[in-house]
């Protein structure tokens, strides 16, 4: 990928950090950065895919460490849960053999695997020394008769943002389009209801958290060509470009698929998020707004009545434990706000919240739920984010897994809402299971524990956010 | 509190309960060159070796009365007679310890005055000590008959004495039955950490800690407490008593000679293993080493890492009552519910809310109603585990299906913080997902026809 490509895949108009402010695709500060690079943003884009083999080409360094350490699942096929590396030597990279290996890696991949497809991820070794990924991907497609996807995103390009928009990117180039979906079921038709064709993009279904939504789709007749790429099944990308309206969620990162799809087959989308009563009573009414049923949408609105309705009855068991409670979130983009409406509507109060990576929209919104004077917290240095916790008085710092440690070793309860996270809260029923999560946590013995001296100490400096 | 649930029925499925002689003999085992003799039919004390033998995977010195029909009627004095005469003779052992059984306590065997026939008959025998104890397996557990031999132990081997603190760096300690030889070793560590001199009764940790010796086999223990030391007790600092079935014990001890005891009900948790390195600090005088220190801080970060899915679980224990209110404590200490509590017979200091007095078949239902995530109970659980598809950890007796159970140590910061780790790691299978969803849109598709694989 030249420095021209890159450039356009960092513009993309239709996000909204293009125009002012902090930028999830801002250059790196050299000995000030967190998070990781285009290679690991591109394949947690795209692993999800289940009955895909995803070989990562290079050395050791990028799939070592990064292969089975997510928490999607698939209700199929495992075949993503394998690590794949051309795992390039010394000797390979100096006599340039390279494309060969990773040749004779795709035989070997379908021979053993028989997968739907092939994904190879460039990598920064790879990319250097000139490895013509989109001709070996090519050869190696037309030889064996099976799809192979070349996804050029080695880690120096830039961000994991930029290496998610390169995922989308690929798909668009590749995948999307080159085939038409199944006809509907005879059997899925029922009367009175009208079936729209839809998809979710970046959405992941970590730890199973779409299933808890999923049955809502199939009741309101919204059947999902895909969802990019939670539990997702090569074929249905393929046929991604026959749905009539497309739902962003919880993140910018694919917006270039969502916009493209507009631009190229005039679907129309909207970001939203499942994350917690409203924000997935909102995604379900946008989706009848933009297909412009009228039946679909007061059906709609009886699935909302009825869910909502369900869900506050469950949550009125842990609003008491949680009234009043002070939380400090620190995540990117959309669950900026989306969680603090969550945590509102359970009694909490959200004294700060991080900013890194929302747009002036999100930030705008954040505004709205939270007053003028809200504090947007934008570094994400953990010294920073913890020192926070205890100015604000936090009873809980909601953030991703690289802020757990610190956060526990400040002695500061915490809650993942990142995709390593062991619990999924998507959806009415998830919103149950992180309002339960949220009060085991806070209430759990061990704080005031760790908090107290031992008995023999007679004064010992009190600990952070004792 | 609301009193202990006593299960309402004829029969005991899936025994919990081991009985009284069974203890009482075990606690001799912790004496130096001694051998529990069980009065009774001989197949109590076979059983008593196999399950000791399976469980501590050591020879188990015991023997038997064998009294026979003949002398079930006629009364079985003699028995005991020729039995402390044979075993003086094969093994001369420095205790005895006398152990009725069932049958015994229902003939009505006095086993004191027996013991002063022997006496009279084979004055020669002098030296070796005989202690008696009454353990009908009518009454009590495994825990009640081993308290009740401490009790006879002190009683019979710890003269009167008004010496207490002669000896101000030794200290006394009364170990209960749920603790583990690895437990023992843990604790006479600890205590030495502080420059103190623990003398502990019984200590199946020099007995039954697995040792291969230079000496090969011994039919009579080999390492525990021995005679001098058990007579030395009332010249310690204080007594230590760790578990409260040996409560009655302590006061006997303390009434005896006057040193002060400290009750312990368990050493398993940070706030029980705080009081334990205080009163040790207190008694020593020494400040808390920089070693506990580090295991303690050790401990609170275990904690914390640990706290998501211990805080959510929900623990089932079953056991004697001196293990299944440590383990009861020691977990919703860490934010855990222990909504099914069983233990094998009523004890008086056990104070746990919602205690069931059963079996291991009253376990396993109220396990399955209850919904509990995990279960803490001995190896026979492990057939209820699986039928219930819960994962278990194994605590109490016995342990045969398992390698060094008996060597664990639970307590301590160390032990504390392993408990936590495995009670965490067995929980992380358990956790609760969201079961696969399939549209109905997949029909007819090949998503249609696709197998679930977990994970």
């Amino acid at each position: 990928m030249n420095a021209v490509e890159i450039e356009a895949l960092l513009d993309e108009p239709a996000c909204g950090h293009n125009k002012k402010g902090k930028s999830g695709c801002a250059k790196s500060k050299p000995g000030a950065t967190q998070g990781g690079c285009s290679f690991d943003g591109a394949q947690i884009a795209l692993l999800p895919i289940a009955d895909v083999t995803h070989i990562v080409h290079g050395p050791i360094g990028c799939a070592g460490s990064s292969w089975d350490a997510r928490g999607t699942r698939s209700s199929g096929p495992t075949l993503f849960r394998l690590g794949m590396t051309t795992d390039l030597s010394d000797t390979d990279v100096i006599m340039g053999r390279g494309e060969k290996r990773l040749f004779h890696a795709i035989k070997q991949a379908i021979d053993q695997y028989r997968p739907a497809a092939v994904f190879v991820y460039n990598t920064c070794v790879t990319a250097m020394q000139g490895d013509d990924l989109s001709a070996v991907a090519k050869a190696a497609s037309s030889r064996w008769g099976v799809p192979v996807v070349p996804i050029d995103c080695a880690g120096f390009y830039g961000s994991k943002s930029l290496g998610n928009r390169i995922a989308g990117d690929a798909l668009l180039k590749h995948v999307i389009g080159t085939r038409e979906p199944e006809p509907v079921p005879e059997a899925a038709w029922r009367p009175g209801v009208a079936v729209h064709q839809v998809n979710l993009i970046g959405e992941y279904n970590i730890v199973g958290e779409f299933w808890r939504v999923a049955p809502l789709f199939d009741e309101l007749g919204l059947r999902i060509l895909c969802t990019l790429s939670g539990d997702a099944r090569f074929r249905e990308v393929q046929s991604m470009h026959r749905a009539q309206a497309n739902m962003v969620v919880c993140s910018k990162a694919m917006l270039n698929v969502a916009r493209t799809l507009r631009d190229r087959y005039q679907t129309p989308f909207f970001e939203g998020s499942f994350y917690g009563v409203a924000d997935t009573s909102r995604a379900l009414r946008d989706f009848a707004t933009l297909l412009g049923d009228e039946g679909l949408t007061r059906r709609t609105e009886a699935l909302i009545a009825r869910e909502e309705a369900v869900a506050q009855a469950a949550l009125a068991a842990w609003r008491p434990r949680l009234a009043g409670k002070r939380a400090l979130i620190f995540s990117g983009g959309v669950k900026s706000w989306s969680v603090v409406s969550a945590l509102q509507d359970l009694g909490m109060t959200v004294v700060a919240t991080g900013t890194e990576k929302s747009t002036e929209e999100d930030k705008a919104r954040i505004r709205e739920l939270m007053g003028p004077d809200v504090e947007m917290l934008d570094d994400n240095d953990q010294s920073v984010v913890v020192g926070a916790c205890a100015e604000h008085r936090a009873d809980i710092l909601i953030a991703g897994g690289r802020y757990l440690y610190p956060a526990l070793k400040s002695r500061i309860p915490f809650l993942d809402i990142n995709h390593e996270r062991d619990f999924g809260y998507a959806g009415y029923s998830g919103m149950v299971e992180l309002a339960r999560q949220l009060a085991a946590t806070l209430g759990s013995p061990v704080w005031e524990q760790v908090r107290r001296p031992p008995p023999w100490a007679q004064a010992r400096p009190a600990t952070l956010a004792a | 509190m609301n009193p202990p649930k006593l299960a309402a029925k004829a029969l005991a499925v899936n025994p919990l309960k081991v009985s009284q002689p069974m203890g009482a003999s075990l606690a001799f085992m912790g004496l130096g060159r001694t051998l529990p003799l069980e009065h009774g039919a001989q197949g109590c004390t076979a059983f008593s070796k196999v399950f000791f033998t399976r469980h501590f995977r050591e020879p188990i010195p015991l023997q038997t009365t064998a009294m026979d029909h003949v002398v079930a009627i006629i009364g079985a004095d003699q028995n005991i007679v020729e039995a402390l005469h044979t075993v003086a003779q094969a093994h001369a052992p420095a205790i005895i310890g006398l152990v009725s059984t069932g049958l015994a306590e229902m003939q009505g065997a006095d086993i004191v005055r027996s013991i002063a026939q022997f006496r009279a008959v084979h004055p020669e025998h002098a030296a070796m000590a005989v202690v008696p104890v009454a353990t009908p397996d009518t009454l009590g557990n495994l825990e009640s008959g081993f308290a009740l031999a401490v009790e006879a132990i002190i009683d019979g081997l710890l003269p009167k004495s008004a010496c207490a603190g002669r000896r101000p760096r030794q200290v006394n300690v009364l170990a209960s039955a749920m603790l583990t030889p690895g437990d023992l070793e843990a604790i006479v560590e600890w205590i030495e950490a502080f420059e103190l001199a623990p003398l502990v009764l019984p200590n199946l940790g020099d007995s039954l800690d697995g040792h291969l010796g230079t000496d090969g086999y011994s039919a009579i223990t080999d390492g525990g407490i021995t005679r001098a030391q058990i007579a030395s007790m009332g010249e310690s600092a204080a007594t230590l008593v760790i578990g409260p079935s040996l409560s009655k014990a302590a006061e006997v001890l303390t009434a005896r000679t006057g040193v002060p005891a400290r009750l312990f009900d368990s050493l398993l948790g940070l706030e029980r293993c705080d009081a334990f390195t205080l009163a040790l600090s207190e008694l020593s005088g020494r400040a808390v080493p920089a070693r506990l220190e580090r295991q303690r801080a050790q401990l609170l970060d275990a904690m914390v890492d640990c706290h998501f899915p211990l805080s959510t679980a929900r623990v089932g224990v079953a056991g004697d009552p001196d293990l299944v209110a440590a383990l009861t404590h020691f977990v919703t200490t860490l934010g855990a519910e222990a909504p099914v509590v069983v233990a094998s017979a009523k004890a008086a200091s056990t104070k746990v809310e919602g205690l069931i007095v059963g079996d291991l078949q009253d376990f396993e239902r109220e396990a399955e109603r209850r919904q509990v995530d995990v279960l803490i109970a001995n190896s026979h659980a492990a057939e209820a585990a699986l039928r219930l598809g819960r994962p278990l950890l194994r605590a109490g007796f016995p342990l045969y299906d398992q390698a060094g159970g008996h060597t664990r140590a639970w307590v301590g910061y160390r032990g504390t913080r392993q408990a936590v780790f495995d009670l965490t790691n067995l929980l992380s299978g358990s956790r609760r997902e969201p079961a696969p969803y399939r549209s109905i849109f997949w029909q007819g598709t090949p998503r249609a026809d696709e197998a679930f694989s977990p994970r």
